[in-house]
């Protein structure tokens, strides 16, 4: 593979994207559970519901600034990189775009100051209605904008009349056939994350003895969120596998490497896609298993790779990214019903598994982008399914300036999110706001235990 | 139906950059002038501007989102020709946007470095927006009189960020940053009208239509009132500046009205200018425009949400008004 001008700005939308994703991911599901953390001692007065608001609000402004200076970065890059997307879909992505920056953007940047700054300004009322319009914002970008992803991978709704698309529906293309189960997957993944990072920093707060009584009730709030969303999700997974198996058949032969099509078919929990020779070595099988989960019967017909001739993307990445997708999400199953079983028979979380929990803070970020390198690589060579490909969309920049730029941000990025985790353990070493207010505490850490 | 809402859109797309040149402008204006203060000044500049700079920054997401949307032939080939200021703008951004935490949230020993991100990302994509505009309205061509120009642009048009980022001080501070507020303002005014000089000359200078539309009677006599508001505005300032006691007497605000005065005009002027192209001698508005069925899908989303952007946008400027508190999440 040569270092084409379109390698390489796919690579530098992939570096942007990926980057990009981590923190709408931990913001949407954050804006809703600070929301909860307000009604909470706005309802009971504890202040300890109190004091974790103003702990996570911090995380939470940081990781929206992330999100907003990579979101912009996105949005240019439509241009720059891909002005045949827009020349051709224009008037289907145009409009998806234009009604997140006009209904979304503005309405989460502006409550935001308020969220953040406006405590002794307003009341506790309006206060609580700036954070609902904070989160409802965050969610309803992700509404129009997996709308817009949705109908490139299914699209519906359209004409297509020399080379460009028309609207025909807009409740065609908005409710185009995978959006309901994209948009509830990736809401759902945005909770997982959200939930697995306030109870893993928690631990690890704990861990430190830097904890206070709201360290313990966001622990428990994280590990209880998880619990009851990661069953949701495996089951919202499922629902989405197979609509896409319905739509693109092409993707799922590649997720999981079925070459030929066959009746039956074994389900292969690890092995190494071989495209030259049209095979999966060291193949790990279990016999039907595939058929299974995808048809819900044992000698139900999948359509493998051969049926779509070059047009199906590359398998290996598609096929890993999918296993460390559910591998991430069984251990998320385990962990959090762990520590739920713990809390129902009313006991505190012991070491072990405050280990086992601060080590998984970030297990959000790595199911979210397997699942996103699935769905996204498992739709090219399209950049919309079956209609328009890729490489026909991009622009002809010269390599260097491509490849200069590429450096330019994966440089950036790369200290960004090292500055970013840093900071997020930096605020987190910090003792907790009710251990400062007692007389007499001292901090573990300024007395060089830890 | 419809031939209007290229036309539509159009405006739309000016508005809200000439909000960005403004809103944004004072908070890029602030990041530049950031060194020149001292450690408690540079919290009181950046608690300043802390509620708002998101929001103000989203409109120039909603201008190139305008452009998208309504001009998607337009959109490929402005942005593929600015790639690289565009992309040098972009790292200037995110330098810029991410500071404002990251210089209150990774710890004190890391201030100084962010106070620095925050500085040179403000100044960076300040000279990227120059750039940009300069390379915009001389056809994105690349001669050497567009290049010549888009490069003088880029140099003075941070002179028009810090005059609106120091007469935002003037009406958020008091006492020694505000003495500071003044003493900026007046060094950065003669560059500022150097900058408007500059984009004004640029598109009768590379295109001999427009020339003819400005120079000509009777054109030239209706045009008139726009060079001479700007002119009264500019001499408003420099008077107000000489006179700290009227300043102080509660008049602050005149400085930054004067400002927007003087941006609305240079927008007016341009929009003259460049009308009907919106790729100059290239291609016009109706070239460009995206299908009328994805046109009234949004404008419809436009006439609603405007009027309510406009509102709460205007209700948080009110709950943070008066002088600039210490920035507190509690």
């Amino acid at each position: 593979m040569a270092f084409d001008p379109f390698v390489l700005a796919r690579i530098q939308f992939a570096a942007n994207i990926s980057f990009h994703i981590l923190f709408p991911t931990i913001t949407i599901g954050l804006a809703w559970i600070l929301l909860y953390f307000r009604l909470r001692f706005t309802l009971t007065g504890d202040q300890a519901w109190e004091h974790a608001y103003t702990f996570w609000v911090k995380v939470f402004a940081l990781t929206f600034a992330l999100g907003v200076v990579s979101g912009i970065t996105m949005s240019f890059q439509f241009g720059t990189n891909w002005p045949g997307f827009m020349e051709k879909a224009g008037n289907i992505a145009g409009p998806l775009l234009g009604y997140e920056v006009l209904t979304a953007f503005f309405l989460e940047a502006s409550f935001l100051g308020i969220m953040l700054f406006g405590r002794q300004r307003v009341s506790n009322r309006l206060h609580l209605i700036a954070t609902f319009l904070v989160a409802f914002g965050t969610s309803l970008s992700a509404f129009w904008i997996l709308a817009l992803n949705s109908w490139m991978q299914t699209p519906a709704g359209y004409t297509l009349e020399s080379g460009q698309f028309f609207a025909a529906s807009w409740s065609e293309v908005i409710f185009n056939p995978s959006f309901p189960y994209r948009f509830a997957h990736m809401m759902l993944a945005c909770f997982l994350t959200a939930a697995f990072l306030i109870a893993g920093v928690s631990a690890w707060r704990v861990r430190r003895g830097v904890e206070g009584p709201a360290t313990w009730k966001v622990l428990k709030t994280g590990v209880l969120l998880a619990a009851i969303t990661i069953p949701l999700q495996i089951l919202a997974g499922d629902l989405h596998g197979l609509n896409t198996l319905e739509h693109q058949p092409a993707k799922v032969a590649a997720m999981e490497a079925i070459w030929e099509t066959e009746k039956g078919a074994p389900f292969t929990v690890l092995g190494l896609p071989d495209e030259e020779q049209r095979e999966t070595r060291y193949a790990l099988e279990i016999p039907y298993a595939a058929s299974l989960i995808l048809t819900h019967e044992l000698e139900g017909e999948v359509q493998g790779l051969a049926a779509f001739g070059d047009e199906h993307p590359p398998v290996a990445p598609v096929f890993w990214s999918f296993r460390v997708m559910l591998a991430v999400g069984g251990l998320m199953l385990l962990v959090s019903w762990w520590g739920a079983w713990t809390y129902w028979r009313g006991r505190e979380p012991g070491r072990r598994f405050l280990v086992v929990l601060s080590a998984m803070t970030f297990s959000g970020w790595v199911a979210t982008l397997a699942g996103w390198y699935v769905t996204e690589i498992g739709r090219q060579p399209w950049i919309v399914s079956g209609l328009l490909r890729t490489s026909d969309v991009v622009a002809d920049h010269a390599t260097a300036t491509v490849m200069g730029t590429l450096f330019g941000y994966v440089g950036l990025y790369l200290f960004l999110l090292v500055s970013y985790v840093q900071a997020l353990r930096y605020l987190a070493s910090k003792p907790a706001r009710s251990l400062e207010l007692q007389p007499g505490y001292v901090s573990r850490l300024a007395t060089g235990v830890s | 139906m419809g031939e209007f809402l290229p036309l539509f859109f159009v405006l739309a797309m000016g508005l809200s950059l000439l909000l960005y040149v403004i809103l944004d402008g004072f908070d890029l204006g602030i990041g530049i002038l950031l060194p020149l203060a001292t450690e408690s000044q540079k919290d009181t500049m950046v608690a300043s501007i802390g509620p708002f700079w998101d929001a103000n920054e989203t409109w120039i997401v909603l201008g190139v989102g305008v452009l998208l949307i309504a001009f998607p032939q337009a959109h490929g080939i402005v942005l593929t020709s600015l790639y690289i200021p565009v992309t040098v703008m972009l790292f200037g951004l995110i330098l810029r946007g991410v500071a404002f935490d990251f210089r209150v949230k990774a710890g004190d020993h890391r201030r100084a470095l962010w106070n620095s991100a925050f500085f040179a990302g403000s100044l960076v994509a300040s000279l990227a927006q120059g750039w940009m505009l300069g390379a915009y309205i001389t056809g994105l061509e690349s001669t050497a009189t567009s290049v010549g120009f888009a490069a003088l642009i880029a140099l003075t048009l941070p002179a028009l960020y810090i005059m609106l980022g120091s007469a935002w001080l003037l009406i958020k501070t008091e006492g020694a940053l505000f003495r500071k507020a003044v003493s900026w303002s007046r060094r950065a005014l003669l560059p500022m009208g150097l900058a408007l000089v500059l984009v004004s000359a640029a598109t009768p200078l590379v295109s001999a239509e427009i020339a003819t539309r400005w120079f000509t009677l009777p054109n030239a006599i209706g045009l008139l009132p726009i060079p001479v508001t700007c002119l009264l505005a500019y001499g408003g300032i420099a008077w107000l500046l000489s006179r700290v006691d009227v300043l102080e007497a509660g008049y602050e605000w005149l400085v930054f009205a004067a400002l927007i005065v003087i941006c609305l005009m240079a927008a007016i002027g341009l929009a003259y200018s460049i009308y009907p192209y919106i790729i100059i001698g290239r291609m016009t508005l109706w070239e460009a425009a995206a299908a009328t069925s994805s046109l009234w899908f949004i404008f419809w989303g436009v006439a609603v949400t405007l009027p309510l952007i406009a509102a709460y946008t205007l209700f948080v400027y009110r709950i943070f008004a008066g002088k600039a508190t210490a920035l507190s999440y509690d």
